[in-house]
């Protein structure tokens, strides 16, 4: 297309001002719709999965329950009772376990005291693997190790709150730290993604927690991950697996669901992930109907301007316009119109998103707003299709304008 | 320039066909200035939608210069409209939202001639029918007379062969009736062929041949040269 059919263009688009600013205003607010749902969409999904990054999503989580299905001439109610041993035994025979660890709970919150500094904590009691199932980062010193475990070391890691509350500021690797009248060694700092509580846990040695709580070789709580590149059926299988191996062990039914729990982060966040694809196809759809009812407006107006403009089409048929030249005018119109609009669409939708995803703090719910090339791509390819939509039929129309019905003297 | 042989043309409305012309012969030669005159339903506006190819017809021949005109495809006949002839209207047919100048460059866009060279020759053939002063100026701003010099100029800047007039004193007072008439004999002067579609006795007066039509037939065909 010629300059010079773009300028001829424009001046006639200007001739019609409001008709043509309210046409543009339908397909910038059915874009500017399609890029704030997609936005929020992803929004909205970051924020899901950031509430992932804070655990493994290749984990198995297991609690012991009481039995709730007669077994073997037991009855129903017996308590199951993991132990260190249980944890032995499915590090040693389930297939693919990567890292494993028990949790012994201490109820409550602990007193916690340095100095004449005191606060209160969370305290963890666990293996050294925890560390890759909470996604626990290191900063300083280290994580508990297998010799403290083997030696009931009193020995402890805390998090940047307790450095801070108890230490303000000092180095506080070395130190021996009062928990609930048991002196622990800090040997390590560590930072969690999971937020302020994760942030002030305390993790102590498991064998430690059980000898000075005695717990003898109590197991409260039972995780382990599975290969990274899992399926959601292959961690299902896996977990059926623990599940038969735990109940041989403990007598109870594998069909319990109560005597032991199980919770699969692999299926958790495939669940998640499913949803938000679900989300965004039905987002997708809502868009595309916004930006439908914008061009079916602009084909609308189009085909009422086409009318309107009848005798002046008449004109430049008798004048030398072909058919062609009238059409190509037609639908270059809709395509301006639904282009530049589009576009101011597309860039304020874009503007909004990065407003709120600067003013805005970041939560679990909602956190960076953002829409993609793709989008960007796929909404300029939709633009163009409907511009040329909406132009097709007025001009059409305008085509078929007979020239002398259109010159007749009123 | 212009022959007509045998043409015939009806309109079918419901079951009835309307024979609007009837067997027309006539030849007009270059630079005639020849006025067609009739009462209304005479065939007159047919036979000039026929000449300025806005119309086809249903047998016989005509032909424009050297060119058979019939059964042309649209993009076709508008290419001769824009090469072959200039049209003036009763109503002007300017669009009111160009000036005069770009009104008359209108037809050379059509041709593809780029818009400097438009102008330059819009306000060349605005200066010939005396409205250089008038180039920017909307229709709206203009008075009949005026508007009627801005659509002489806009047939005549594709240098025509032929300029067809319908009824272009129509509108007009008589003073400016006499304006548009001389200037229209100031055209065929230069060289071009013009036919005038007129029910006014005295702008037929003017011209150097008149031909009558009466339901559809050329009922006289008087030379006055």
């Amino acid at each position: 297309m010629s300059l010079d059919r773009l300028v001829e263009l424009v001046e006639t688009l200007r001739t019609a001002k409001l008709r043509t600013a309210l046409t543009a205003l339908s397909v910038a607010w059915g874009i500017f719709m399609l890029v704030i749902l997609l936005g929020s969409g992803a929004g909205i999904q970051n924020g899901a999965e950031h509430q992932f990054r804070d655990d493994a999503t290749n984990s198995l989580w297991i609690w012991p329950g009481a039995t709730s299905l007669p077994f073997e001439g037991h009855k129903i109610g017996r308590n199951v009772r993991l132990t260190d041993e249980d944890y032995d035994a499915v590090k040693r025979h389930v297939d693919g376990v990567v890292h494993i660890t028990g949790r012994f709970y201490l109820q409550g919150q602990f007193t916690v005291s340095y100095h004449g500094a005191v606060s209160s904590f969370d305290v963890r009691a666990c293996h050294p693997d925890h560390q890759f199932l909470e996604n626990t980062l290191i900063t300083s010193g280290r994580f508990i190790n297998q010799l403290d475990l083997a030696e009931n070391r009193k020995v402890a890691v805390i998090g940047p709150v307790a450095v801070e509350r108890l230490f303000k500021g000092k180095d506080p690797i070395g130190e021996w730290i009062n928990v609930r009248g048991m002196m622990v060694r800090v040997v390590g700092v560590f930072e969690d993604e999971g937020g302020e509580e994760e942030q002030s846990k305390i993790y102590i040695p498991i064998s430690t927690a059980q000898m000075a709580y005695g717990g003898a070789s109590q197991i409260h709580q039972l995780m382990f991950t599975i290969d990274e590149k899992t399926d959601v059926e292959h961690s299902v299988a896996v977990a059926g697996q623990t599940k038969r191996l735990l109940a041989a062990r403990h007598h109870f039914s594998p069909e319990d669901k109560r005597a032991l729990r199980v919770r699969n982060t692999v299926e958790d966040f495939q669940r998640i992930v499913m949803l938000f694809q679900r989300i965004r196809v039905f987002i997708w759809i809502v868009g595309i109907g916004t930006i439908v009812a914008g061009i079916v407006g602009v084909g609308n107006i189009m085909l009422i301007s086409v009318r309107e403009r009848t005798k002046e089409i008449g004109i430049r048929k008798a004048l030398g316009a072909t058919p062609w030249a009238i059409v190509s005018q037609i639908v270059l119109e809709a395509l301006i119109v639904t282009g530049v609009s589009g576009y101011l669409g597309l860039f304020a939708g874009i503007a909004t998103l990065e407003l709120v995803r600067k003013h805005v703090p970041p939560s679990d719910f909602f956190r960076d707003p953002s829409v993609n090339l793709g989008v960007v791509v796929g909404a300029t390819v939709l633009l163009v299709l409907s511009g040329l939509l909406a132009g097709y039929f007025p001009a059409r129309m305008a085509a078929r304008v007979n020239p002398i019905v259109a010159l007749r003297a009123e | 320039m212009i022959h007509l042989e045998r043409v015939n043309k009806s309109y079918h409305l419901g079951h009835h066909a309307l024979h609007v012309l009837r067997n027309v012969d006539l030849t007009i030669e270059e630079g005639e200035l020849v006025s067609i005159m009739g009462s209304s339903g005479s065939g007159k506006s047919t036979l000039l939608n026929i000449l300025g190819i806005l119309d086809d017809y249903d047998s016989g021949t005509y032909r424009l210069g050297d060119a058979l005109i019939r059964d042309l495809s649209e993009s076709r006949a508008a290419q001769y409209r824009n090469r072959f002839i200039g049209f003036v209207f009763q109503s002007f047919n300017l669009l009111p939202f160009k000036t005069a100048a770009e009104n008359v460059a209108l037809p050379l866009f059509y041709q593809g001639v780029p818009r400097a060279r438009r102008n330059a020759l819009a306000l060349e053939y605005l200066a010939r029918v005396g409205l250089e002063a008038w180039a920017m100026h909307l229709p709206a701003e203009m008075s009949g007379g005026q508007k009627q010099r801005v659509a002489i100029a806009r047939a005549l800047i594709t240098k025509p062969r032929v300029l067809l007039a319908d009824e272009p004193t129509g509108a007009l007072d008589s003073k400016t009736s006499e304006q548009i008439m001389n200037l229209l004999i100031d055209v065929n002067a230069s060289g071009v062929t013009v036919v005038i579609v007129t029910h006014e006795p005295k702008v037929a007066a003017r011209t150097h041949r008149t031909i009558r039509l009466r339901d559809g037939v050329i009922e006289a065909d008087e030379d006055r040269a």
